[in-house]
C-alpha cells in the first residue's frame, strides 16, 4: 500500500477525528492547506484502496453496556479456517477476528475472535454460538478473560503527530 | 443510559456503519432522521463529551498506516508478575497489555516500524526477563461484523 508524503500528512491530521462541524472535509482542508476537492478526492482513493475501512464513529462499548469480553481462541481445521473463520468474524458480537499460528505444545489454537457483551452470561452464550457454527471442525477451545490492563496507548501512525 | 433519547440511539446506531466522504456528510443522514445538521452536530458533540462515543472519523487500516504489529504472549510466574509487567511495559513498542486468566498470563501488542524490530523487541524482553516470548503475528484478518446497539 503506497502512501505518498501529503497522504500520511491527511492521515496524521485525521487519525484523532474530524472536527464535528457541518463541512469537516473543508476544515480539515484548511488546516492542511490544500483544496477541499483535492482532499476529497485523496480520501476517496484511499477508501477505495482500503486503507480508510471507514469514517464513522468509535463507540464506547463499556458506557453502552458491553462491559463484559473474552478472548476466545480456537483450534480449527486449517483445510476449513478462512471459511469459518469469515462466517465468525461478521457476527456483530465479534470485535476482532484473526488467524494465527499455533504454538504447540502449549497452544493449539488458530483462530482468535475477541466476544463482548452486556454480562459474562451473555458472553458465554455468544461463545456457544461460535462453537456451534464451528461444529466438528474445532478440535479444542479456549476463553481468556481479561483480568487487568496492564498498559493502553493508542495505535498511531509512525511518525505522527497524535 | 436513560439519558439517551431516540434520535441519540439512531446516531449510534447508524454511525457506527460510517458515511461517505462528502463535502457535506451529515445532510443526508439528517434528512433521514428529519433532524437539522446542527441538532446531529450538538448531539454528537454531548455523546463524545459523555463518553458515549471515543471520536467520529476516519478508521485507517493499521498496516497502511506503515510499521508492523504482533500479539505476543508470556507465561510470568506470579511472584515476578509486576516486576516483568515493568521490563514489559517500558519498552515504547509495547502499544497496549493485558493480565489474562490462563497459563500465558500476559498478552502484548508490539507496534514497530519494521517487521525486523517485532523480533527485536521480542530478544530484548526475552534477555530482560528470561522468559520465553510467544509471538502470534496475524495471518489472515476477517471483516468484522461487530456494533454495539445502543
Amino acid at each position: 500500500m503506497r502512501l505518498d508524503p501529503l497522504d500520511r500528512a491527511i492521515i496524521a491530521e485525521t487519525q484523532g477525528g474530524l472536527p464535528l462541524v457541518a463541512e469537516p472535509y473543508r476544515a480539515v482542508a484548511e488546516a492542511l492547506g490544500l483544496p477541499e476537492t483535492e482532499l476529497l478526492s485523496r480520501m476517496q482513493a484511499m477508501q477505495e484502496r482500503g486503507v480508510i475501512r471507514r469514517v464513522a464513529i468509535a463507540p464506547n462499548h463499556y458506557r453502552l453496556g458491553m462491559t463484559a469480553n473474552g478472548m476466545t481462541v480456537w483450534d480449527v481445521d486449517d483445510a476449513h479456517a478462512e471459511t469459518l473463520g469469515a462466517r465468525v468474524g461478521a457476527f456483530d458480537f465479534v470485535s476482532h477476528c484473526y488467524l494465527r499460528p499455533r504454538a504447540l505444545p502449549l497452544w493449539p489454537y488458530n483462530l482468535f475472535a475477541m466476544v463482548h457483551g452486556h454480562s459474562r452470561a451473555e458472553v458465554d452464550e455468544k461463545r456457544a454460538e461460535i462453537a456451534a457454527l464451528l461444529g466438528d471442525a474445532c478440535r479444542a477451545a479456549d476463553m481468556l478473560l481479561s483480568k487487568r490492563i496492564l498498559k493502553k496507548t493508542g495505535l498511531r501512525l509512525a511518525g505522527g503527530r497524535s | 443510559m436513560s439519558d439517551l433519547d431516540a434520535i441519540d440511539r439512531a446516531l449510534l446506531n447508524r454511525l457506527q456503519d460510517g458515511l461517505p466522504v462528502t463535502p457535506q456528510p451529515f445532510a443526508p443522514l439528517a434528512a433521514e432522521l428529519g433532524v437539522t445538521v446542527e441538532d446531529i452536530l450538538a448531539r454528537l458533540s454531548r455523546l463524545k463529551s459523555d463518553g458515549y462515543i471515543t471520536r467520529f472519523g476516519p478508521f485507517y487500516d493499521a498496516a497502511a498506516l506503515g510499521g508492523a504489529f504482533c500479539l505476543c504472549a508470556m507465561e510470568v510466574p506470579e511472584a515476578r508478575f509486576e516486576a516483568v509487567t515493568e521490563q514489559v511495559n517500558a519498552h515504547p513498542e509495547v502499544a497496549h497489555n493485558y493480565e489474562r486468566a490462563h497459563r500465558l498470563n500476559m498478552w502484548f501488542v508490539l507496534a514497530t516500524e519494521t517487521e525486523d524490530a517485532i523480533g527485536a523487541t521480542c530478544a530484548a524482553i526475552e534477555a530482560e526477563t528470561g522468559l520465553a516470548v510467544l509471538a502470534f503475528p496475524k495471518l489472515k484478518e476477517f471483516f468484522i461484523g461487530f456494533r454495539v446497539a445502543a
